[in-house]
């Protein structure tokens, strides 16, 4: 049996604006185990980003539990959760979020900088292909680049997992089918365990695991058989 | 009905109301500071116009030895003269309770008869005294508040060496003594000086004048000629040992009064424009980055059919309200701070009334002006937003192009955190809007500077006139010339250390066309207690033959080292001749000539005679030198330097606080102006990126630093240059404080450099402490779901 990093039980998120209440996520219950990659699928608004923004310390729960590695996300404090991030989550966006005053190596040495055990900057590039560009600004790179430094500044920390929301969003296939590829690398080659949020269908072939949200629950949550390269993944 | 477009304004204001009210209250800075000085100055100019009027203040004034009074009914006749009136005005000594050392007064007398022409008093209480009443006495209001003194008090004064108990009868104010300085003092010290009206016939009596007087005032006609009545009345007066008319320029109490109105005016002609200039700055450097921010609306607005016009007007609009919540703010500011700096003047002068000038074109003025700035501070930035092509607009901004601060060996020898990486480019990327940031902030150090140096100037003045000038500890005056072995009489009292003798000359120096009234002091050549020092402010003796004159003197004659200047003696043999200037020495005060005091004997012609000695004391003995002096009937008063020096920085601490507290203020609120703006706008420009930080991980701290880092490093830029650009402001108000009684030294302290620079970081600590708070809200979710 794998070692669990998250155990969500119960998720509630509910957002209130003026008298209107929204209800993001009703009772959301999974387990993601070490070296899993899973996607998670669903329309707008069915909670999919809400569910990784609380497993990633960006957001807290109106209800329930998550726990990371046995420890309860709930309940710690602004710099607790901030601790949590710097050391064990990788984020990957849909727009990428680079630093635009930082070279590409330089926006993986500013979280290279203040992690316990990073590898080198320059091998974070090496991992999603990158090496030949390190001293562009982002200005100078394509989408699918940029996207390839935020994922080598996820990944640079070595951390237990990778979050990443439509991260291939922004990008056309062919674009899109490197960043995938960047994404399994990691995955197999360190480990992490990976999930993803995004609207493509297509891509729910490449991952160990599927997860459909719908109107703030899990409908279901299936296991592939047998997993597909992103190099055969087309949209 | 309110079009679309205003609501949007209304709103707009509302969002961005941190950042208006900033820029309304730099406004409002420069629209207090106008009013403020214009209408203290006019307030104390108006003030004194009328005092002057009421109370028939004098033009032209002349001191004799002793004139017949009919002398009046001639000088009354002279062409030019409308009114004139004779009286008698003598020093005399006085021996006041509680107080250890003699104090001075000034006796001046009043008519027996009615209230007088000219120099009427106001009575603040009691009544004047009666005809022929010797021992009753009116007395100066300063004086009489100091010592707590009201009708009905007595205290003794020593009157031609006979002592005798005077009675308070009134206490009153007279535009004469406005500005009232005891002999032998630089400074006003109520506490040991005071003016004592008495009835002619009394002073007659009690100085041995009986039908005689030895002062003369007179009232001009408009059209007369200053100059030529005041030869005129020298003719006359000659005779009876006239020193020389003179008119109000070289009246002391008016004089003073014209320097320190004249000091505002300075003042009102400097700072005012410094803030309406950082508003201008100011409101360029927040519509320009606004506007960059709804670079997208603007471009909607464009395609939904508004001309540029319109789109125009629209940011116009919303300058101009910020601007007149500015004047407004301004207005109530600055008419409550130029009440309370016109009545603290008033105080310290003891004028009897106020005229408060609170005419409307100040505010007009000071409020178009401010607009103007405003708006011509806006127009760059809106003629940017109405010449963008609606399609251009509404895409986003190309992103930023950033370039590396280091190359080659220096980038590996010096590897910064990426944090601070950051900083560095993002100051790089916009160099002359970082330059801009500092530059607003060097304005802020400026004003302060301009505005406290003062302080300094003061404590310079000091230093120079009374520890390194004047170092005696007392100067006695003589009621009369005294022949030169006096001295060892005086140097016979108790307590006397050392004594030097002196002697004062009434004179007129002419040099080609220029004339100017002055005393021309003998002092041995070698004194050690009043001595002179030269423009490097090293002592030099006086020179053995000729004279050495104040450097501002000798600019006003405009006479160099070696020119001969003709001297007119106005006492004694009233002679003259001709005399070099041999040295020009450094003073902050007056309009001193110095002799050899042999040579000057000579050149009066009356033997060798003093008037008087400069003193230094034991300090042990100084109760039985005191107690001596008090009935030594040849002395006419005594000058205690250093007593009037403690008293006069008593009075300059009140006056100091509320400046500093005043300035201080406005310097703050410019500070913060522009290093708050300059946050706020980086806040919005950089939010996204500020987020994804805290996203990976980045403390609020961590993050905080990168904005912080920034500002911090334009402010700390900002300081020096400011430094520099309030020595040169700090230069030009000098030259508007030049007076005749006294000069500002330009001298800024290192004090002065500290605080303005430390109000700058008290700006920055308050701006980053608010904007803080919007750094721990930034919201981590939104920012990352939405496109830049």
């Amino acid at each position: 049996m794998r070692e669990r990093i998250f155990e969500a039980s119960g998720l509630t998120k509910v957002y209130r604006t003026g008298d209107v209440e929204v209800f993001a996520l009703r009772g959301v219950d999974l387990v993601l185990s070490a070296g899993e990659m899973m996607v998670l699928l669903g329309p707008s608004g069915s909670g999919k980003s809400t569910f990784l923004n609380i497993v990633g310390g960006l957001d807290r729960p109106t209800e329930g539990h998550v726990l990371f590695r046995g420890r309860d996300l709930v309940g710690l404090s602004e710099r607790e959760l901030t601790l949590y991030r710097r050391n064990h989550v990788g984020f990957v966006f849909q727009f990428y979020n680079l630093v635009p005053s930082l070279t590409a190596l330089e926006n993986v040495a500013l979280v290279t900088e203040i992690s316990a055990e990073p590898m080198p900057p320059a091998e974070a590039l090496a991992l999603v292909g990158l090496e030949a560009r390190q001293d562009h600004f982002p200005a100078q790179l394509s989408g699918g680049e940029q996207q390839r430094v935020a994922i080598a500044r996820a990944v640079a920390k070595r951390p237990e997992v990778l979050l990443c929301d439509e991260p291939t969003g922004a990008l056309d296939s062919t674009f899109g089918v490197i960043v995938l590829e960047a994404l399994m690398r990691v995955n197999q080659e360190l480990g992490t365990t990976t999930a993803i949020i995004t609207h493509n269908v297509a891509i729910k072939d490449i991952a160990h695991r599927v997860c459909y949200f719908a109107d703030g629950r899990i409908v279901s949550d299936t296991v592939n058989e047998t997993r597909v390269e992103p190099k055969d993944v087309t949209w | 009905m309110v079009s679309v477009l205003d609501r949007k304004l209304l709103r707009d204001l509302v969002r961005i109301w941190a950042q208006a009210l900033a820029v309304a209250l730099v406004l409002s800075a420069g629209v207090a500071t106008w009013i403020l000085s214009v209408g203290a100055y006019r307030s104390l100019d108006e003030t004194r116009t009328a005092y002057y009027e009421r109370n028939v203040f004098a033009d032209v004034f002349a001191q004799a030895t002793r004139a017949p009074r009919r002398i009046i009914d001639r000088i009354a006749l002279v062409p030019g003269v409308a009114q004139a009136e004779g009286r008698i005005v003598q020093y005399a000594l006085l021996d006041l309770p509680q107080l250890l050392e003699p104090a001075s007064g000034l006796i001046v007398s009043l008519p027996d008869q009615g209230e007088g022409l000219l120099n009427r008093l106001r009575v603040r209480s009691g009544r004047l005294p009666l005809a022929g009443a010797r021992y009753e006495v009116a007395i100066s209001q300063s004086f009489a508040d100091k010592h707590g003194f009201r009708p009905g008090a007595t205290f003794e004064a020593i009157l031609r060496g006979r002592k005798r108990a005077l009675q308070v009868v009134g206490i009153a104010l007279s535009p004469e003594f406005v500005y009232a300085v005891g002999p032998g003092d630089f400074v006003p010290d109520d506490r040991r000086f005071g003016i004592l009206w008495m009835s002619q016939s009394a002073v007659e009596a009690a100085f041995d004048l009986e039908g005689a007087i030895n002062n003369v005032t007179a009232r001009l006609h408009r059209s007369a000629s200053e100059a030529e009545v005041i030869r005129l009345i020298d003719d006359v007066l000659g005779p009876y040992g006239g020193r020389g008319a003179y008119g109000r320029r070289d009246q002391f109490s008016h004089a003073f009064l014209d320097a320190e109105l004249g000091q505002l005016a300075a003042m009102q002609r400097i700072l005012p424009p410094i803030f309406l200039v950082v508003t201008a700055f100011l409101i360029n450097m927040i519509l320009s980055r606004l506007i960059t921010l709804e670079r997208e609306q603007i471009g909607l607005l464009k395609a939904l059919g508004y001309g540029a016009v319109a789109i125009g007007t629209h940011y116009m609009k919303l300058v101009a309200v910020i601007a007149l919540i500015g004047c407004a703010i301004g207005f109530a500011l600055g008419t409550w701070l130029g009440y309370l700096l016109t009545k603290m003047f008033g105080d310290f002068f003891h004028f009897p009334f106020l005229v408060f000038a609170t005419r409307p074109d100040i505010y007009v003025t000071s409020a178009a002006v401010a607009l103007g700035a405003a708006l011509l501070g806006a127009s760059h930035a809106v003629w940017g937003a109405v010449r963008l092509p609606p399609a251009v607009a509404m895409r986003p901004p190309a992103p930023p192009m950033y370039r590396k601060l280091f190359s080659g060996s220096l980038a590996q020898r010096f590897t910064p955190t990426q944090l601070t990486m950051m900083v560095g480019r993002h100051i790089l990327r916009r160099p002359v809007r970082a330059l801009s940031t500092s530059f607003g902030v060097s304005l802020s150090v400026a004003v302060l500077m301009t505005s406290l140096f003062g302080f300094g100037a003061v404590e310079t003045m000091i230093d120079i006139s009374f520890f390194q000038l004047e170092r005696q500890d007392a100067t006695v005056s003589f009621n009369e010339e005294l022949p030169a072995r006096a001295i060892y009489d005086v140097r016979a009292l108790p307590g006397v250390l050392v004594a030097e003798p002196f002697r004062n000359v009434a004179v007129r120096l002419h040099a080609g066309h220029r004339r100017r009234t002055a005393q021309i002091v003998g002092k041995a050549r070698h004194n050690n207690l009043s001595r002179i020092v030269d423009l490097n402010l090293d002592p030099v003796p006086l020179p053995e033959t000729g004279m050495a004159v104040t450097e501002k003197l000798a600019d006003l004659l405009q006479v160099r080292r070696g020119d001969l200047v003709w001297v007119e003696l106005l006492e004694g043999t009233r002679g003259w001749a001709h005399v070099p200037v041999t040295e020009i020495f450094q003073s902050y005060m007056g309009l001193s000539v110095f002799m050899d005091i042999d040579e000057l004997n000579a050149l009066a012609g009356e033997g060798d005679v003093i008037t008087g000695a400069h003193l230094s004391l034991d300090d042990a003995a100084a109760g039985s030198f005191f107690t001596v002096v008090k009935s030594t009937p040849a002395l006419s008063s005594i000058g205690l330097l250093k007593l009037a020096l403690t008293n006069f920085r008593a009075t300059m601490a009140e006056n100091i606080v509320f400046m500093t507290t005043v300035y201080s203020a406005l310097g703050l609120i410019i500070a913060f102006g522009v290093i708050y703006n300059s946050a706020r706008i980086q806040l919005s420009e950089r939010g996204r990126e500020l987020a994804s930080l805290r996203v990976l991980g980045f403390t609020r701290g961590e993050v905080a630093r990168v904005l912080n880092g920034e500002l911090f490093v334009l402010s700390i830029l900002g300081i020096p240059i400011g430094w520099a650009l309030g020595y040169l402001l700090t230069w030009v108000l000098i030259q508007g404080f030049e007076s005749e009684l006294y000069r500002v030294p330009f001298v800024v302290l290192r004090s002065t450099y500290a605080y303005a620079a430390l109000v700058v970081l008290a700006a920055f600590a308050i701006s980053i402490a608010i904007v803080r708070r919007r750094i721990n809200r930034l919201d981590l979710i939104e920012v990352l779901k939405t496109r830049e």
